[in-house]
């Protein structure tokens, strides 16, 4: 009886033979391996790596390195964009995480008319070509063109043109990202925890802080690490919902464009350098946190 | 960054809770009526109604102004450029985004973990600074020698770029679930590595890559940081459509950008379908 069960000793040639059919690999296999690095090397490697190159380049005879390019960072207008743009992200990303979070809940615990409409419409920011995000809210929120104008008018609140134009941008185009990585988590986690801990008396505060919070944890984390990254860096939005100008709205990506425009592009590669390493390190916490997602569930 | 929404249908749950649900339509309480009145109303504001504002913008002049707008010549050729840019871009990254997905699930080699690193880079860099990383290598100061600024190479380049992890992540989970016993059968069945190929591993990722290619040119035909500075924008050469958008915006024509915009969205839409239906009739013959 019990060799009909397979040991260790049994598995071992068995695996062997796939390890031998695993490494031998055709001239396909090798080939497809080169092409493959090649095309990502010329796409994606090689002009990243230009780029930070760049930054830390010599400019019109002036030595490079760590201290010019530190000094053009701290330029006045530079100091101004980075801090317009990590003030309109961190708005737009705790906005996008109470709405993303609630609205997660709302559609997985809850039953109501509209429900299903509601969640694929929630999808819908993340298709709309950026230039269109920026036409629709100017269409909306201007107060010489749009459909709210006069009544902005009337209170005086300036939505285009301002910071709040700016974080709405921003919160639209990063809306779903929050949503998109908590529902999986609390569909499949279910709602036994949470309808015990109301039999046993908590209220629905009590429930959510101590139950559903800590579930959706590393969802949560990831959806605003993933927002953050893309708030950060949104440009096609913001160009249109702001001026724009020098210490007028212009934010980091707007610098970017502007400073390559006028021709200089020391001040352009030092600021894109920061948003490279922003992107990079974005990256690095989402392959950290992810393993730890999945073992938690 | 939409890569995800096709793998996930959509988030609501299995079917039985319908019937169910018929005695008690809601099971909101004060609190959560509430909030989702908040959450509505937010999100009204935020997108249901500017981006109603947009169809309301192109539909104000009536369909006359409407078919004026995207038949001007310099706007048609800016539609006709992006469609085929577009439709070109995600080509190229059927073939190639299956490969890497493939290299990357079936290849084993020192470095593999970095390449995973490389694909997302496009996602996570802003759009602008994928502009000008493409611009510091093949742009004016180019240290190889090539130019693509103002050219509609470098349209196609910068569109490579920013869409290249949407075939690739979508095509590799399946990959990783496809049992490589079959592959092994079919060989063993005197089947070519051809004829694998063709019927089983191509109509197994047959949806896969639909799904992608159509998150690829969705992405490519609403492309607009990225082009910015390197297309150039001269009509009826280099204008793609998402510029032409902007420049109308800037001169205040905001009844002829929104034409386009929704026109852009018209398109978007028929191609997700057609490439769906491709897909599914390929999964289907096997």
């Amino acid at each position: 009886m019990a060799d009909a069960i397979p040991t260790p000793l049994d598995a071992g040639p068995v695996q062997e033979a796939k390890r031998r059919v695993r490494s031998k690999r055709g001239p396909l296999a090798y080939t497809l391996r080169v092409v493959v690095i090649a095309y990502l090397f010329f796409l994606v490697v090689w002009p990243v790596s230009v780029v930070v190159q760049r930054a830390f380049a010599p400019v019109d005879g002036k030595p490079g390195g760590i201290g010019p390019l530190w000094e053009r960072l701290t330029d006045p207008a530079a100091i101004y964009a980075f801090n317009l743009t990590l003030t309109v992200s961190f708005w737009a990303v705790v906005i996008n995480t109470i709405f993303g979070v609630g609205i997660s809940i709302l559609l997985v615990r809850h039953r109501f008319p509209g429900r299903r409409v509601l969640s694929v419409l929630i999808d819908l920011p993340m298709s709309v070509s950026p230039v269109v995000v920026g036409l629709a809210l100017v269409l909306t929120y201007s107060t010489s063109l749009g459909i709210f104008g006069d009544v902005l008018q009337a209170t005086g609140l300036r939505i285009i043109n301002s910071t709040p134009g700016l974080i709405m941008a921003t919160a639209f185009v990063s809306l779903p990202l929050v949503i998109r990585e908590v529902i999986p988590v609390l569909e499949e986690v279910g709602d036994d925890a949470e309808t015990a801990a109301k039999s046993l008396g908590a209220n629905g505060w009590q429930a959510f802080w101590r139950i559903t919070l800590p579930t959706i944890k590393w969802a949560v984390v990831y959806g605003v690490v993933l927002s953050a990254a893309r708030a950060i860096g949104e440009y096609g939005a913001v160009r249109i919902v702001s001026r724009g100008a020098e210490f007028n709205g212009e934010t980091a990506t707007l610098l970017i464009q502007n400073e390559y425009g006028a021709f200089n592009e020391a001040a352009a590669y030092a600021a894109a350098f920061v948003l490279v390493v922003l992107a990079v390190l974005a990256l690095v916490v989402i392959t950290v946190i992810r393993p730890q997602e999945s073992h938690r569930s | 960054m939409s890569t995800l929404d096709t793998e996930r249908p959509e988030p609501a749950p299995a079917q039985p809770p319908l019937r169910r649900r018929r005695p008690r339509r809601s099971t909101l309480t004060r609190a959560s009526g509430v909030g989702l009145g908040l959450a509505v109303v937010w999100f009204s504001l935020l997108v249901l109604i500017p981006l109603a504002a947009v169809v309301i913008a192109a539909a104000d002049g009536g369909w006359d102004t409407f078919v004026n707008t995207i038949t001007d010549g310099d706007t048609a050729a800016a539609i006709r450029l992006t469609v085929a840019e577009a439709a070109l871009v995600t080509i190229v990254n059927v073939v190639m985004g299956t490969v890497i997905a493939w290299v990357l699930v079936r290849d084993r080699f020192p470095g593999k973990r970095v390449l995973e690193v490389v694909i997302d880079l496009p996602f996570a860099l802003p759009t602008i600074v994928a502009g000008l990383v493409l611009l510091s290598l093949y742009g004016p100061d180019s240290p190889v020698g090539v130019n693509v600024v103002n050219t509609r190479q470098g349209i196609f380049l910068a569109l490579l770029f920013v869409t290249l992890p949407f075939v690739v992540r979508t095509v590799q989970p399946v990959l990783l679930e496809l049992d490589a016993e079959v592959e092994e059968a079919a060989a063993s069945l005197g089947a070519s590595r051809a004829t694998t190929f063709r019927r089983i591993i191509l109509p197994a990722l047959a949806p896969a890559i639909a799904a992608g290619a159509s998150l690829a040119f969705a992405r490519a035909i609403s492309e607009f940081g990225s082009l910015v500075l390197i297309a150039g924008n001269q009509p009826r050469n280099t204008e793609v459509a998402s510029l032409k958008i902007l420049k109308y915006i800037e001169g205040d024509q905001q009844a002829a950008a929104a034409s386009v915009a929704v026109l852009l969205l018209l398109v978007a839409v028929v191609v997700i379908v057609a490439l769906d239906l491709i897909s599914r009739r390929v999964a289907a013959r096997g």
